[in-house]
């Protein structure tokens, strides 16, 4: 199997999503697993920051040269910040996919929404069982 | 069989290798109720010395320029195309090869078509073009669906003056859909009744013919305006794409998308088909274009290279969320329209529109001065224009038909509020004699 | 090094050409073309159109001969693989030889230089062409009627999905759902949703197939149609095409064939026998029409009776009884989903296919799809073992392998393709139909002769067993075209779409 890093302190959703609560900021982004799996990452669609989403609301799409993965929101809430930098360089997810390349900062309505999803290990475990 | 090498000796080989006894147990696994028990109810097999008897009977039964000096456009032109052209675009390595999915082994088409979207840009005036869809009725469609999605308004304006069979191409892509057309008719002048009043924040895009189906030449910058005050996209769809030889570039003048029919650039007319429709529009709506898209890259060892790009667009990858469901498209086309403009040139071309633009003044100013028939729009026109005729179109029509003339086109189905009219058409195809013939035929002055 | 591509390639090494884009070749005042002296008085364009609707120049076209465009042309296409110089095993795509008989029937001058709007009694020839075309493929697919129009597969699919929704329509029904198996081409789903229907994949069984239970499981009143490709895209038949045609039809939907893979079923079965109500032929693919580089071909939409009133129109007719004789062009279709082409659809590639069924008869369209069916299962039986088989069974027109067996090398389905090339082979399909991992989907139809099939087996034996002796050069490939791997990562992430002056774009 693959080695792939899934820091301890992010929650995680099933569909490969990392969320970290810093204050009433959810930064959120793509796994470490999800990144090698869509490999070279040539673009990511943001939605427009002030938009409102639900939790597993589809918000955006992340692709590769030949595969598009769809990002689904982990909590609901208003997206208040994109992150500039991916539209000139979405190398950034690969590179760095828990620092630079995270893509938005939702204000999540009900921070409590963060308790459904993973920690590490469970995610590493969930990993796991797709991958065989 | 001349295309199938198998001999009967190869052919028991490799069933044996296969393991099958015979032919016929190939397709077990196709249930012995679901087969056909007769053979096809097709003529026999012909030789080619048969088939061409054949084809040259069926052929001689349909008009040609050597048989007939065409004056019939109306979406389809008659021009001269240089032999370059077909000697090119028939080399088996363009003629026999697919879709540039491997473009180590590719360059060629994938160079051409590169090509092919920088000449695009710059006769519209715009930042990308796509690698061509079926034809203009098509791409206006896929025009107004990109619209569509862009703005995510659903109400679409045609502007008067859109090919009729246009139209009906845009209507028909429409339906099922939750999207609303809106037809304007045209004025007395042959263009397009103000589209102001029709504009709200609704409306997704203004579709604008340039030169209009009758002919004239319409003011686009008024549009342009208009549309952008309202949020809506301009999108013009030119049908003789010769015009853009003279023509300013829609791009220059507003339009957002520029799309139509380039079988002007050298591709015969095959009763309609295959033509060549092409799709340019601005930078930042890349990701909305439908069809192919050719990138330029290095290999590995850094050198410049050709590729299809974008393609998490397509129907390939994102299925039922693609923008087009497009994948064939016109190829082979594509590279005879560039092939032809290689050959003419910045100079040639311009050359090539005045000509066109010359002949249909010299037509016109006869006709003016004929007794019997009258020019239907006086205004400017690039070489098509309506004809008032003082006799039923379906008699002249005929009458030209048996002395090596088509004519015109008769506007009754399309315009019948003009009384007896043609659109005539005069490219370089058209001497003055010949032209001399049709308004002797079209006027009083009948010989 | 036992068997490189020097060995058992198909290619050997040639003088090849370098050439710039023609932009870079351009040399003010260089003329390439030249008009005949104009016979009528010269105009001011200016002064006829006003000099606000006049451009000033006409930027990125070049200024050269007629001597740079025949070499540079011819030059490009020398960088081509092509039917004409070898096996081009694309999958899914059926890449016949073309006849060249079939080009020189297509630019006989009363084709080409055919005006579409001229009078239908100066277009008798070409109608009588279509009218005949029409009933051959009528009786090849065992459906009643055949509107020409749809420019290329994906727009007979859309034509078909629209009859389907004006038939459902038409009997005050509304149904919004189109079932799709997960195997189909991207044209399917694409259409589908092109025409507003919502698209609900359906899982093929274990063996390939779609299995009645599933079909029935996903039938609801909402379901407008199911659309299926037979033979599917594992080159499987659908054996159970008729109780599911039965399900859908009980439920009220109709069946879309998608006619892809016709060239299997050549006069040995019809898909309107099987229960199919609408389907579209690829002219560009059973029926030998060339594939231009990516086009055009030529998609026709083949229906049973319950949709002819909804035929795209014009629609091409044969006098009958006291109108008298000949062919006309009938608008009458009140029901019709309407108009799709400018005109009548790619005519040229009609005078192809109508040239081939002509020249083949019933007969050798059966040898077509026997043969083709024979070189599939023959290749296959020389490469089971080495490369992993999916999906066992007899298959029909095409070949699906996959990469699995060369797990642990490194070497992936994009390797091999790769290392195709050097070996003098287009590569077959791959990473299609989804449902494989590192899908390679071979077509190798039936032009290609036994000593052709056994030299391209021995080559991708070659490439199995260089994956393990040495992946590195079977990663590296290829290596021996004019250009190594393209960088298309590069090409996304910023992309250049067409030339400039001074852009990104200058001669490496
Ligand atoms: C199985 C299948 N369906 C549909 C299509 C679409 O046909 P076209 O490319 O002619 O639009 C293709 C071809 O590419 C195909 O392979």
């Amino acid at each position: 199997m693959a080695e792939y890093e899934f820091p301890e302190g992010l929650r995680y959703s099933e569909e490969d999503e990392w969320a970290r609560l810093e204050g009433d900021r959810l930064v959120v982004g793509i796994t470490d697993y999800a990144q090698q799996k869509l490999g070279d990452i040539v673009f990511v669609e943001l939605p427009e920051a002030g938009t409102h989403v639900e939790k597993g609301d589809r918000f955006g799409s992340i692709e590769s040269v030949k595969a598009v993965a769809d990002l689904f929101a982990p909590a609901s809430g208003e997206i208040i910040e994109v992150n500039p930098d991916l539209e000139d360089h979405p190398e950034l997810v690969n590179e760095d996919c828990y620092g630079d390349g995270w893509m938005v900062v939702i204000a999540p309505d009900d921070p409590a929404e963060l308790d459904d999803l993973m920690d590490a290990a469970a995610y590493a475990k969930h990993v796991e069982s797709r991958e065989d | 069989m001349r295309f199938i090498p198998h001999t009967e000796p190869e052919v028991r080989h490799m069933l044996a290798a296969v393991g099958v006894e015979e032919i016929e147990h190939l397709f077990d696994s196709i249930p012995a109720d679901a087969r056909l028990s007769r053979p096809l109810d097709l003529p026999r097999p012909l030789s080619e010395q048969e088939l061409f008897a054949r084809l040259r009977e069926l052929a001689a039964r349909n008009a040609t320029p050597e048989s007939h000096t065409c004056f019939l456009g109306a979406g389809a032109y008659a021009h001269f195309v240089p032999s370059v052209v077909s000697a090119l675009a028939s080399r088996a390595e363009f003629l026999t090869s697919y879709t540039p999915y491997q473009p180590e082994i590719s360059q060629g088409t994938l160079q051409a078509i590169f090509e092919w979207q920088t000449m695009i840009c710059g006769i519209t005036g715009l930042e990308v073009s796509n690698a061509s869809l079926y034809d203009g009725a098509s791409a206006t469609a896929e025009a107004v669906l990109m619209a569509i999605r862009l703005t995510r308004r659903h109400r679409v304006l045609l502007a008067g003056g859109l090919h009729p069979h246009w139209r009906d191409v845009v209507r028909t892509y429409l339906q099922g859909l939750d999207a609303e057309v809106v037809e304007l008719g045209v004025g007395t002048d042959g263009r397009s009744e103000p589209v102001d009043s029709h504009l709200d924040g609704e409306v997704a895009c203004v579709v604008v013919q340039q030169p209009a189906f009758l002919g004239p030449v319409q003011d686009l910058a008024p549009v342009a305006a208009a549309a952008r005050e309202h949020g809506a996209l301009l999108v013009v769809a030119v049908a003789e794409a010769l015009s853009l030889g003279l023509l300013r570039a829609p791009g220059e003048l507003g339009a957002d998308i520029v799309c139509g029919e380039a079988q002007s650039f050298g591709i015969p007319l095959s009763f309609g088909g295959p033509h060549l429709g092409f799709l340019a529009a601005r930078r930042r709506f890349v990701r909305q274009l439908p069809g192919r898209l050719v990138g330029e890259t290095v290999d590995a060892r850094g050198r410049r290279g050709y590729v299809l790009t974008l393609s998490t667009r397509e129907q390939h990858i994102r299925r039922e969320r693609a923008t087009s469901n497009i994948c064939t498209n016109q190829g082979l086309c594509l590279l005879m329209a560039t092939i032809y403009l290689s050959l003419l040139g910045p100079h040639g071309l311009r050359t090539l529109a005045r000509d066109n633009l010359a002949r249909a003044h010299y037509a016109r100013t006869r006709i003016a001065a004929t007794p019997g028939v009258e020019l239907v729009h006086p205004g400017p026109v690039f070489n098509e224009f309506a004809v008032r005729t003082d006799r039923p179109p379906a008699e002249i029509l005929e009458e030209g038909a048996s002395r090596g003339l088509l004519a015109g086109l008769d506007l009754e189905p399309h315009a019948p509020e003009l009384g007896p009219a043609l659109l005539v058409c005069t490219t370089e195809l058209a001497s003055r004699k010949e032209i001399d013939r049709l308004v002797n035929l079209l006027g009083k002055n009948r010989p | 090094m036992s068997r490189g591509p020097e060995k058992v390639g198909n290619t050997t090494r040639g003088i090849a050409y370098e050439e710039p884009l023609l932009f870079e070749r351009s040399r003010p005042g260089r003329r390439g073309f030249a008009l005949p002296p104009l016979d009528v008085p010269e105009v001011e364009p200016e002064a006829l159109l006003g000099a606000e609707a006049c451009r000033e120049t006409i930027p990125d076209l070049p200024e050269v001969s007629e001597v740079d465009v025949v070499r540079h042309f011819t030059r490009l296409s020398t960088w081509n693989a092509a039917v004409d110089l070898g096996l081009y095993p694309l999958g899914s795509c059926t890449m016949k030889y073309n006849p060249r008989q079939n080009e020189a029937a297509a630019a006989l001058p009363g084709f080409a230089g055919a005006h579409p709007l001229a009078p239908a009694s100066l277009s008798q020839g070409i109608l009588q062409l279509m009218a005949e075309l029409e009933r051959h493929l009528a009786e090849i697919s065992g459906l009643d009627r055949v509107s020409l129009q749809p420019a290329a597969g994906a727009q007979g699919e859309l034509a078909g999905i629209m009859m389907i929704r004006a038939y459902h329509r038409h009997r005050g029904e509304s149904r919004d759902r189109v079932l799709i198996p997960d195997s189909a081409h991207g044209t399917n789903p694409a259409s589908a949703a092109l025409n507003g229907y919502r698209v609900q994949t359906l899982e093929s069984g274990p063996d390939g197939l779609l299995h009645p239970e599933t079909v029935a499981a996903a039938m609801g009143p909402d379901v407008a149609a199911l659309m299926i490709t037979n033979p599917n895209t594992l080159g499987l038949f659908e054996t159970h095409i008729e109780p599911i045609c039965e399900i859908v039809h009980t439920g009220g939907g109709l069946v879309y064939g998608d006619g892809a893979n016709l060239n299997a079923l050549l006069g040995i079965a019809r898909p309107g026998d099987l229960g199919i109500d609408v389907m579209h032929f690829n002219l560009h693919k059973t029926f030998s029409t060339p594939h231009g580089g990516g086009g055009p071909g030529a998609g026709p939409v083949g229906v049973k009776n319950i949709l002819a009133p909804y035929l795209p129109v014009p629609v091409v007719r044969e006098l009958a009884g006291d109108e008298g004789e000949g062919f006309v062009l009938d608008y009458d279709f009140p029901h019709s989903i309407g108009r799709l082409h400018a005109h009548h659809g790619n005519v040229g590639m009609m005078i192809r296919a109508w040239a081939y069924i002509r020249s083949l008869g019933a007969e050798g369209l059966r040898r077509c799809a026997e043969m083709a069916v024979l070189n599939a299962n023959y290749l296959l039986s020389r490469l089971r073992g080495t490369y992993h088989v999916p999906y066992e069974g007899r298959v029909m027109h095409e070949c699906v392998l996959s990469d699995r067996l060369l797990q642990g090398t490194g070497v992936t389905t994009l390797d091999v393709a790769k290392r195709l090339i050097d070996y003098g082979y287009h590569p077959p399909t791959i990473y299609f139909p989804l449902v494989v991992q590192g899908a390679i989907m071979i077509e190798p139809t039936e032009s290609e002769s036994l000593e052709g099939l056994d030299r391209f087996a021995e080559a991708m034996l070659a490439v199995a067993e260089e994956a393990r002796t040495d992946p590195e050069r079977v990663r590296a490939a290829p290596t021996r075209t004019r250009l190594a791997r393209l960088d298309e990562t590069r090409a996304a992430r910023r992309p250049v779409l067409r030339w400039q002056p001074a852009g990104p774009s200058k001669r490496p």
